[in-house]
């Protein structure tokens, strides 16, 4: 990146002499620093947290659900369902089921990808990257976080609440209407529903507050064309948030109020229409998908450069990649409705636009490559998940092209293909983006160097269980096994078989994530301000580790004269 | 400064290059979509029926009487086995309609292609860094953030790649958008929670409620558990079908991977697709769009009968041939089913 660490001059401003902030490390007490944070680093510490918790719980629930598929007929579900306490018969065992699915899909959005990649690594280092002391609305900052936690609240108490056929909201996370509407009685749904619109107020709030401090408040001297990578990606995803959310929290609305004061905006009877929901939902969750990748993208852009001793290849073309996918990803919503009796003009379109997000996506990758040529490549931890990111990315954006097509998806539609190919660019995409944030980012936010072995072993016992968990999907899908289905033919045993062995690799390698952690916290190495030497260049590498509790309160001058893109070569 | 100019300049021109790319599709599709409406308006070649054929083609039918259910055949309209044959559990079911066999070329032929090209293509560039740029054979890493001419290559090949992809993905598009002839058989399949329900309007609104067996029955009959069903959607093979879906409580989808074939079954629409099935068989499918508790328990199993015999299934059923007096069923006399049949025959 530009900024260097000898690029910059701490600007010791002669006037700057009031003793107000004398004491940069002055904490306040317990609750009042936890609990009504204004803090940055601590709130983004929060989110990290809350994010791994819920990871925790919606990983649970995959493996209930990969240990229920790994046979044929129904095993498990009965006894879930009288677990949660709802009754002894099948319909209620199958709601079970639906009701896993949605909570998964729920939980992994909501209150994992998104506080962890935006709420805690946005929090935490887009402050630190551009040189300011924190947030432009630290009280906003804390509103939002505690929004998402309700958020979750509310939607684990809909699990203990009927919900039509048994306990908890059945609906899939996409919550179409009618099922969600007229087909699911009782007040499951509707904290289901409460549950997205308070994490969706506390994402739209956590997006102004990132858009107002990267517009206002850079360091001196820090251009938007010098911004590193990942700032980029945060005020991109910070806009599509602020974009989407509000027609999400609309069409969620709409369901509420089908559901409980009479309103038929998706009910054919009163001349309302289910497939408007559907539109409003994707116009939303498309754009959700690129929330949930883009700050990946940033992260895997700094980590890239720094351990191959190299900027960036093509900023500009990285920064303006991420702007045209975030444009792009507006207008190709109905890609995900190919079946649900779209125009042939309509579907045309949606296929060519879709495929034309290949393109901006393919500048990316090729960019990460040409960013390590001629580098000088050292494998750390975060080095290796980012180079495990740009293939399986790659795996997963190619049969996003597949299903790009509108003929071709009248198939693979609803089927496991889909299932691999989303859980290819998130939980291999954007998982490993996160995973490789984290490694590099750890030693700075805790102050403490974790284990590279462990961080290592985590990787490939990770990397083979997660394509051993999806990968056979492809295969069940194009055979026509259908998404959502706690039981299938028999004929679909063997790759079911697989996948679950894979999920028991992949839970297994989570045992190296939580054991270096708790090594790091108790046992690591202090951390150096920048451990990863002379290629970490962005400003959060020139902060002590951990940084401060206030940082920056005099801010620094980005005195590079070099623009970005003028990196002459260092033997002249 | 210039060469900052450059740079802006090289981005603009990417992003014009990928706007291009959004309209080169459907310029494709302006050209594509002309060379298959003669086919649309040729297809009602309803005159010409060789009358002579239908008595021989409905003489068995009329002796068949009653109707029996087809037996299936072992991976033809179902999923295989990876004990029954690993590389065809890996891929597509075989196709019985003309859109799926192009649909499958489409996929095996130009997708996959594409598409594994390219992954290998990332792997190998990164193992190639891996072993050409490590810290040890690579200490002094080079300063170079740009090269013009790659970043052009690099945004310009992808584009072309993608129309060469759009050019049989919109032929593919308008032929399954073709619009069914006018005698096409019309059938309409109304989920339910969770059941399916087929109607023939054109047939005397023969009703047929289709439910799945459950995994002993299914056994016993020889056919697949989970997709076996009491009732089955029975169509004539060979002739174009006009499948209609709609919903009676909340969306479900109507969905046939061997004949490449989904729709959703949405409450208060009616979606409508052609279908051929090209040869008589029984073909399984499953509801795919989430519908609650027993959303796994409703499959689908269509039987495509020749003509004749779907005729005479339409008999049993106390149904008639569109043009027949719908009036009478069971009292219908045989020449009369056979001049019914006349027109399907002849397709």
């Amino acid at each position: 990146m530009a900024t260097t660490a000898e690029g910059f001059d701490a600007h010791h401003d002669q006037g700057h002499g009031h003793d107000a902030h004398d004491h940069a490390d002055h904490k306040p007490g317990f609750f009042a620093r936890w609990f009504m944070s204004t803090n940055h680093k601590d709130i983004g510490t929060m989110y990290l947290i809350f994010a791994i918790i819920a990871g925790i719980v919606g990983g649970a629930i995959s493996g209930i659900m990969r240990v229920e598929l790994a046979e044929p007929e129904i095993q498990y579900l009965q006894w879930w369902a009288q677990f949660m306490g709802g009754g002894n018969d099948l319909n209620t065992a199958l709601h079970m089921w639906n009701v896993f699915i949605t909570a998964h899909g729920l939980i992994m959005v909501f209150f994992m990808v998104m506080p962890a990649m935006i709420g805690g690594f946005g929090n935490w280092f887009v402050p630190l990257m551009i040189g300011a002391p924190d947030m432009a609305f630290p009280r906003m900052n804390n509103v939002s976080f505690w929004l998402t936690v309700a958020g979750f609240f509310s939607l684990l108490f809909s699990l203990f609440v009927p919900g039509g056929t048994g306990p908890g909201a059945g609906t899939g996370w996409t919550v179409y209407a009618p099922l969600s509407t007229s087909g699911s009685v009782g007040p499951a749904v509707d904290f289901a529903i409460f549950s997205l619109h308070l994490a969706g107020a506390g994402s739209i709030l956590g997006a102004t507050n990132f858009i107002t401090t990267i517009f206002n408040m850079r360091a001196p001297g820090m251009t938007l064309h010098k911004m590193p990578l990942f700032v980029w990606s945060v005020l991109v995803t910070a806009f599509l948030l602020l974009l989407a959310l509000p027609v999400l929290a609309a069409a969620i609305t709409m369901l509420l109020t089908d559901r409980n004061f009479g309103t038929t905006f998706f009910n054919p009877a009163g001349g309302g229409d289910p497939v408007l929901y559907q539109h409003l939902f994707w116009f939303f969750g498309h754009p959700e998908v690129y929330i949930m990748i883009l700050p990946g993208f940033g992260m895997i852009s700094q980590i890239i450069a720094t351990f191959s001793k190299k900027p960036v290849f093509g900023y500009l073309g990285m920064a303006y990649a991420m702007v045209a996918i975030g444009v792009v990803g507006f207008i190709v919503w109905a890609h995900h409705m190919y079946t649900v009796g779209l125009d042939v003009n309509t579907k045309m379109y949606f296929t060519a636009a879709t495929m034309v997000i290949a393109v901006p996506t393919g500048v990316k990758i090729f960019s990460w490559i040409a960013t390590m040529w001629g580098g000088s490549l050292s494998f750390k931890s975060p080095m290796v998940w980012s180079m495990g990111f740009i293939f399986l990315f790659t795996v997963g954006g190619v049969t996003g092209v597949v299903l790009a097509n509108g003929g071709i998806d009248d198939n693979l539609h609803d089927t496991y293909y889909v299932v691999a190919h989303f859980h290819y660019v998130l939980s291999m995409g954007a998982v490993f983006s996160m995973f490789a944030g984290f490694y590099y980012w750890f030693p700075k936010m805790s102050g403490r160097m974790h284990s590279e072995l462990l961080s290592h072993l985590h990787f490939w016992t990770f990397f083979i269980g997660v394509n051993v968990i999806f990968f056979p999907q492809h295969f069940l899908g194009m055979q026509g096994m259908p998404r959502r289905y706690p039981d299938y033919a028999e004929a679909f045993t063997f790759w079911h078989q697989v996948s679950t062995y894979g999920y028991y690799i992949m839970a297994g390698s989570m045992v190296f994530f939580f054991v270096n952690i708790a090594y790091a916290l108790l046992a690591g190495k202090k951390a150096a301000a920048n451990p990863w030497g002379e290629g970490a260049t962005t400003l959060e590498w020139t902060l002590p580790s951990p940084p401060p509790y206030h940082q920056f309160e005099t801010l620094p001058v980005i005195t590079d004269a070099h623009d970005y893109h003028d990196h002459r070569p260092v033997t002249a | 400064m210039g060469q900052r100019h450059t740079r802006m300049k090289n981005a603009i021109l990417a992003a014009i290059a990928a706007g291009l790319a959004a309209f080169a599709p459907l310029s494709v599709a302006a050209q594509v979509a002309p060379t298959t409406t003669p086919v649309e308006a040729t297809a009602p070649a309803a005159e010409a029926a060789p009358a002579t054929a239908a008595p021989a083609d409905a003489a068995p039918a009329e002796a068949a009487g009653t109707y029996t259910p087809m037996a299936p055949t072992k991976g033809k309209g179902m999923p295989t086995s990876y004990e029954d044959g690993a590389l065809k559990s890996m891929t597509f079911q075989d196709q019985y309609s003309e859109n799926g066999k192009y649909a499958q070329w489409m996929h095996d032929g130009i997708l996959m292609p594409v598409i594994t090209a390219i992954s290998l293509l990332v792997l190998g560039l990164l193992l190639y860094v891996v072993v050409r740029f490590n810290r040890i054979r690579n200490p002094v890493a080079s300063r170079t953030t740009h090269n013009t001419a790659i970043e052009v290559i690099w945004t310009i090949v992808p584009v072309i790649i993608l129309v060469v992809i759009a050019v049989p993905s919109i032929t593919l598009l308008a032929r399954q958008y073709e619009t069914p002839p006018a005698d096409a058989v019309t059938i309409k399949a109304t989920g339910y929670q969770w059941y399916w329900g087929y109607t023939y309007p054109d047939h005397g609104e023969i009703e047929v409620i289709s439910n799945m067996l459950d995994e002993g029955e299914a056994v016993r009959r020889g056919e697949p558990g989970q997709l076996a069903v009491d009732n089955r959607m029975v169509v004539p093979a060979g002739v174009p079908l006009r499948i209609q879906t709609t919903a009676s409580d909340v969306i479900h989808a109507f969905a046939v991977p061997s004949l490449w074939f989904k729709m959703d079954a949405v409450p208060g629409r009616l979606n409508e697709k052609l279908l051929t099935i090209e040869e008589p068989g029984v073909y399984y499918g499953q509801c795919s769009e989430l519908c609650g508790a027993r959303h796994a328990y409703m499959p689908i199993a269509i039987e495509a009968l020749p003509p004749a015999e779907f005729a005479a299934w339409v008999k049993a059923q106390g149904g008639s041939m569109p043009g027949e007096e719908a009036a009478a069923p069971a009292a219908a006399p045989a020449v009369d089913a056979a001049a019914a049949a006349a027109p399907a025959a002849a397709r």
